[in-house]
């Protein structure tokens, strides 16, 4: 904890010593260039959801002022670098390894560069650590070092894990790069403020400040900063890539941070010396963060500097600044050798995460040879840090073996670009696994959308099943409603008989002989389901023992099998004892009674489990909740159906629905059999008089209807019809059109028999075809909005 | 002038598989001097017919294969095939087996498994195991050595330059018998009746330690590789994998100093082709296992089936039958050794099926 006691220094695997190239940059301390004329102040300089505009074209605005905001948790809001007016709000050249433009806003510099009003903490500590995150995060800081992850977020990336460690990382391993060593050896006091207020944040056990044995300066700066606060400052061998996250916590603790897990899982926060800078400036000087320290370098400055540059500056004027010379520039490189990416433009500005320009000559980065054949030397794995065998992700990348690349824990590949470096046969093996990475991510993705597809695909078909399932339980059910009517319909024409004829009651239709009625059907039907529901719950108890709400439910749902099938058997005895003619009204209205309590009883047990339930039920009792429901419905159903016959019978309107019924079916027999034989003279008179029934039919009914005393609920389904109207025209449309076309064939192939002029009747066949196309694509149209609907 | 658009790293290390190759030919040099003290210019002419043939039999498939020859063939990797084959072949070995043994490494080794760093074999062993087999007598006359004048004073020991390239171009010129005479291994396996110090008193193959004059050879190799070892041209895992199991098998089967002796372990590690093999056979990349722990698995293999075929098996000499059958499982041996990857618990090991 003390400067007294210096901590261990681990090892790290692998790892490389490039040439350090840092020198040049470090002669002229931190350099402020000219003020840009303009600025270009990209959207997305983070991790995470680009920023909002605030501002609007030909806003004035002034430094520091805030000109985007946070679009999201994991986002950054942007601030004005300067003071001037934003000229433009749309895509602007962009650094980026692609090259693409990015969304970004311009502002022309008045040259005055004032300051909004800012609000420094004199005294952060009087503040709570929510509330200095709340600076942070207001002041647009993100991880300065390369990644720009927010800084906020980072800093509280598992809210349940207490930090113990905080790690500064000063390592800046990358060759050329001096930054953070210029950061650290003429702004060390504010970085350690900066560390404070983290500190005060954060309330680690321990500080680390981790920086590498070639910066003695600043370690020195470092350390006179640091002075007896509880803060080490630990230095450790200069070896590439020390200064990555993952490296340089094991380096200082000897700890792994777990694959695809935070450093924050170990308790353990990192941050760049130079977010620890932006800060210090934002909140004790109520600074957002608008600059920051870059490198310029490269043989291709006459003048290669660290400049503390404003964010936006465009990269010309800073090379510039450096003294560019343009013949000599061959590859500019944002970030370092090693993981820097290309930029094609000068236009593009710098942005948060610029820690480093590298103008180099083509003697400095030579284009690299063509690659040879891997020969497995191993030199890649023996310069990884992460432990893996890039050989071996080579040929598997090579081979497309995804698979094979996964379990080699391509993922854990951090592209510092050691095995690059080492490769005696050049061969990009980080473009290797760039790639592969992408295509394994692209997979993934397409997996997920294909398992969603799926999902939605089995979800419809059980959606379908259920519905087909439905109308298959409707269509029972009106079948047997209409044989109920037609039993009353005979049971009054034998009563009729009866009193005028005296005929003995037995001509009169009976039941079949040990066949069922309808009714002790639906009670037969009702008892099983009765019995399966107590039979499937004894079961479900069986396997789970301990759930008493199943428990609960076995004695109602013994109850309610009993019952419906003392239901049953009752309707069944009275059948049996009953003269057979009488029987179907009495038995009917004696069910509909019946069926009503098994009904109430069977939603009074839904209510019931429902209400043992409670509001989280376990997968079963919603199991058996949904049987239950369908039960009751179903038993519900039953009900109405049978009440109504009981209800006053408008024989009218009864008369006219089934005439119509009547009507609508030999209509429709007469459509099938025009549809076999088409052009059968006979059938189609027929059709036109049956249509004419029908019409005529339809019109008495709605006569029925309107002076019917019944209410207008109950005929709602006869409304539909004009629906189905307009199919039969269709259909019948089709059919006309179709027994045309097979006319014309036939006259066709006559004439072409016959050996005559064959052109009328082929003339006559493709209007006919057109005409059938026309039908049927109107039929389908008509089907296909029906199946939407 | 428009900038170039270029895949990270931008920095280059200076290494060079040219560089690996020439250090491996390099390394070499202190084992072909002291060869060439003892048998002439045998292996001299026989590493310069050798890799005029390699070249130019990769140069015709590579031309057939319509592949850039001037590109593969600076790489390197012929020329040591072909120099490490002549090595293994006996000095003053006839032109034809020479020009067998190359061409069979080079063509069915090499190029015909795609070229270079794809060939599951070592392809100088491959070439080298078809002509032991295929001529076992012109593979086993090792010439007479120097210093042999003492005990068979009639021979004439080593031969010019100009006798040795009639020797090998025109073999039935010089046929002299008695010109060539057994090796140690060879001495010491077919021996069952002396003891070790009668044998080493009566039969001249024997020097110091090992066999004459090999025991010198193997030295030099062990210089070369230790050289190889300083410059990072491999990793020590192979070759002490080898070593240390050919000295603890040799150790555990020694059998005293009798005559059903197999030989001390100092002898095993000093005769035959046992440097050689550890310093520039087992260490090629291509073939051999590609982690850490598993060359240290392939090399102890190899030395422990020297040691069986040597003390049990009809050779006298196994480096190149080891070679290749661990070879066979070098792919095997990947999938169990896979090292642990940062941020892990354990390492994932075997063939990891996913279906």
């Amino acid at each position: 904890m003390t400067a007294a006691s210096p901590i261990r220094i681990w090892d790290i695997p692998g790892g490389i010593h490039p040439q350090e190239n840092k020198l040049q940059s470090l002669g002229h301390g931190i350099e402020t260039p000219p003020l840009p004329r303009e600025l270009i102040v990209p959207l997305q300089q983070h991790i995470g959801a680009r920023a909002e505009p605030c501002v609007a074209v030909g806003d004035k605005v002034l430094k520091g002022q805030l000109i985007a905001e946070a679009s999201g948790f994991v986002s950054c809001p942007l601030h004005a670098p300067t003071s001037g007016t934003v000229t433009a709000i749309g895509p602007a050249p962009y650094p980026h390894a692609s090259g693409l433009e990015e969304w970004a806003i311009r502002i022309e510099a008045d040259g005055e560069d004032r300051w909004c009003e800012l609000d420094p903490i004199s005294d952060f500590r009087a503040l709570e650590p929510a509330a200095l995150l709340d600076i942070i995060r207001a002041s647009g800081i993100s991880g300065l070092g390369g990644a720009g992850f927010p800084t906020a977020v980072k800093l509280k990336a598992r809210p349940e894990q207490k930090i113990h460690t905080l790690i500064v990382n000063g390592t800046e391993c990358e060759p050329y790069i001096t930054a953070d060593d210029s950061a650290m050896r003429y702004r060390a006091e504010q970085i350690v403020s900066g560390i404070e207020v983290l500190m005060h944040i954060l309330r680690p056990e321990q500080v680390l400040i981790g920086i590498e044995d070639n910066k003695p300066e600043a370690i020195e700066a470092m350390r006179a900063a640091v002075g007896e606060r509880p803060m080490q400052v630990v230095v450790f061998p200069t070896k590439y890539p020390s200064g990555g996250e993952k490296q340089l916590i094991q380096i200082l603790t000897g700890k792994e941070v777990p694959s695809g897990g935070l450093p924050a899982d170990l308790g353990m926060v990192c941050q760049n010396v130079g977010t620890l800078l932006a800060i210090h400036d934002a909140v004790v000087l109520g600074q957002p963060l608008i600059k920051r320290i870059t490198t310029l370098t490269g043989d291709a400055l006459s003048h290669p500097t660290n400049v503390e540059a404003l964010i936006g500056t465009p990269i010309r004027e800073l090379l510039t600044f450096a003294g560019l010379q343009p013949e000599k520039l061959y590859r500019l490189v944002m970030g370092g050798p090693m993981m820097g990416f290309t930029l094609q433009s000068m236009d593009a500005p710098i942005v948060k995460t610029t820690n480093c320009l590298l103008a180099g000559s083509k003697a400095e980065l030579p284009p690299p040879p063509p690659a040879q054949p891997c020969i497995r030397c191993g030199l890649c794995a023996e310069a990884c840090p992460a432990s893996l065998l890039p050989q071996q992700l080579h040929f598997f990348a090579l081979g497309k073996d995804y698979d094979q690349l996964k379990r080699q824990n391509l993922f854990d590949c951090i592209e510092c670009g050691a095995c690059s470096y080492v490769c005696p046969s050049s061969i990009p093996l980080v473009q290797y696994y760039r790639a592969a990475k992408s295509e394994i991510r692209a997979l993934d993705l397409q997996q997920h959308k294909a398992d969603h597809s799926r999902q939605r695909f089995e979800h419809r078909q059980e959606r379908l099943q259920r519905e087909a399932e439905q109308k298959e339980r409707d269509r029972i059910a009106r079948a047997e409603k209409a044989a109920r009517l037609k039993a009353a319909k005979e049971a009054e024409a034998a009563k009729q008989a009866d009193s005028d004829a005296a005929v003995p009651a037995a001509d009169a239709p009976a039941p079949k002989a040990g066949g069922l009625t309808p009714e002790q059907k639906q009670l037969k039907i009702a008892a099983a389901t009765a019995q399966m529901a107590l039979k499937k719950a004894q079961k479900q108890l069986t396997a789970n023992p301990d759930n008493a709400d199943l428990q609960a439910q076995i004695p109602q749902l013994e109850q309610a099998a009993r019952e419906a099938q003392e239901a049953f058997d009752k309707a069944q005895g009275e059948v049996s004892n009953q003269p057979a003619a009488p029987a179907p009204q009495a038995a009917g209205e004696d069910d509909a009674k019946k069926l009503k309590i098994e009904a109430a009883m069977l939603r009074a047990a839904l209510k019931k489990a429902e209400r043992a339930a409670g509001d989280n039920p376990s997968d079963q009792q919603q199991a058996e909740i949904a049987k239950l429901r369908e039960q009751a419905e179903a038993a519900e159903a039953r009900v109405p159906a049978t009440a109504a016959a009981k209800k006053p019978v408008d024989e009218t309107l009864k008369q006219a629905k089934l005439d119509l019924a009547m009507a609508r079916a030999a209509t429709r027999k007469t459509e099938r059999a025009l549809a076999e034989s088409p052009d059968d003279a006979d059938l189609q008179a027929q059709l036109a008089t049956q249509q004419q029934a029908l019409s005529a039919a339809e019109k008495a009914l709605h006569e029925a209807e309107n002076s019917s005393p019944i209410p207008p609920p109950e005929r709602q389904r006869v409304d539909k019809k004009p629906v189905d109207e307009q199919l039969r025209e269709l259909k019948t449309n089709l059919a006309t059109t179709k027994a045309d076309f097979k006319r014309a064939e036939r006259e066709l192939k006559d004439a072409t028999e016959a050996g005559g002029d064959t052109a009328a009747a082929e003339r006559e066949l493709a209007t006919r075809r057109a005409a059938l196309d026309v039908a049927a694509k109107a039929f389908a149209d008509y089907m296909a909005s029906k199946e939407t609907n | 002038m428009a900038l170039v658009r270029m895949t990270s790293p931008h920095a280059k290390g200076s290494n060079h598989t040219q560089t690996i190759m020439l250090w491996v030919l390099g390394a070499t040099l202190p084992g072909i001097a002291v060869l060439t003290w003892f048998y002439g210019f045998g292996t001299l002419i026989n590493i310069l017919y050798a890799s005029a043939v390699a070249l130019l039999v990769e140069s015709l498939i590579l031309a057939i294969r319509k592949r850039p020859i001037g590109f593969y063939l600076r790489d390197g990797s012929a020329l040591v095939t072909a120099w490490l084959l002549a090595l293994a072949l006996p000095p003053y070995a006839p032109w034809w087996l020479t020009l067998i043994a190359v061409s069979f490494a080079i063509v069915f080794g090499k190029q015909l498994y795609g070229g270079l760093g794809q060939n599951p074999f070592n392809p100088a062993m491959l070439g080298y195991v078809v002509v032991l087999i295929s001529f076992p007598v012109e593979m086993t006359s090792w010439p007479a050595w120097r210093g042999i004048e003492a005990v068979v004073p009639d021979v004439h020991a080593t031969l010019g330059l100009l006798d040795g390239v009639s020797r090998i171009f025109l073999p039935v010129s010089g046929e002299i018998d008695g010109w060539t005479l057994a090796t140690a291994l060879d001495v010491v396996k077919t021996n069952n009746s002396l003891t070790m110090t009668e044998l080493q008193a009566t039969s001249p193959a024997f020097g110091q330690f090992a066999g004459y004059g090999w025991e010198w050879v193997n030295l030099a190799y062990l210089l070369g590789g230790l050289v190889l070892l300083y410059k990072r041209i491999y990793s020590w895992h192979a070759p002490v994998g080898m070593l240390a199991a050919l000295a603890v098998m040799s150790l555990l089967f020694w059998n005293g100093s009798g005559s059903d002796s197999n030989g001390s372990p100092l002898f095993h590690l000093f005769s035959g082709a046992t440097m050689l093999g550890a310093f520039f056979i087992i260490t090629d990349p291509v073939s051999g296992a590609t982690s850490k722990q598993g060359r240290l698995i392939f090399g102890a293999g190899v030395g422990i089936l020297v040691y069986v075929i040597r003390a049990w098996g009809g050779y006298p000499d196994a480096v190149a039958f080891a070679v290749l059958l661990m070879n066979l499982a070098a792919p095997t041996i990947d999938y169990y050794s896979t090292p642990r990857t940062y941020g892990h618990s354990k390492a994932k090991r075997g063939m990891g099926k996913t279906d």
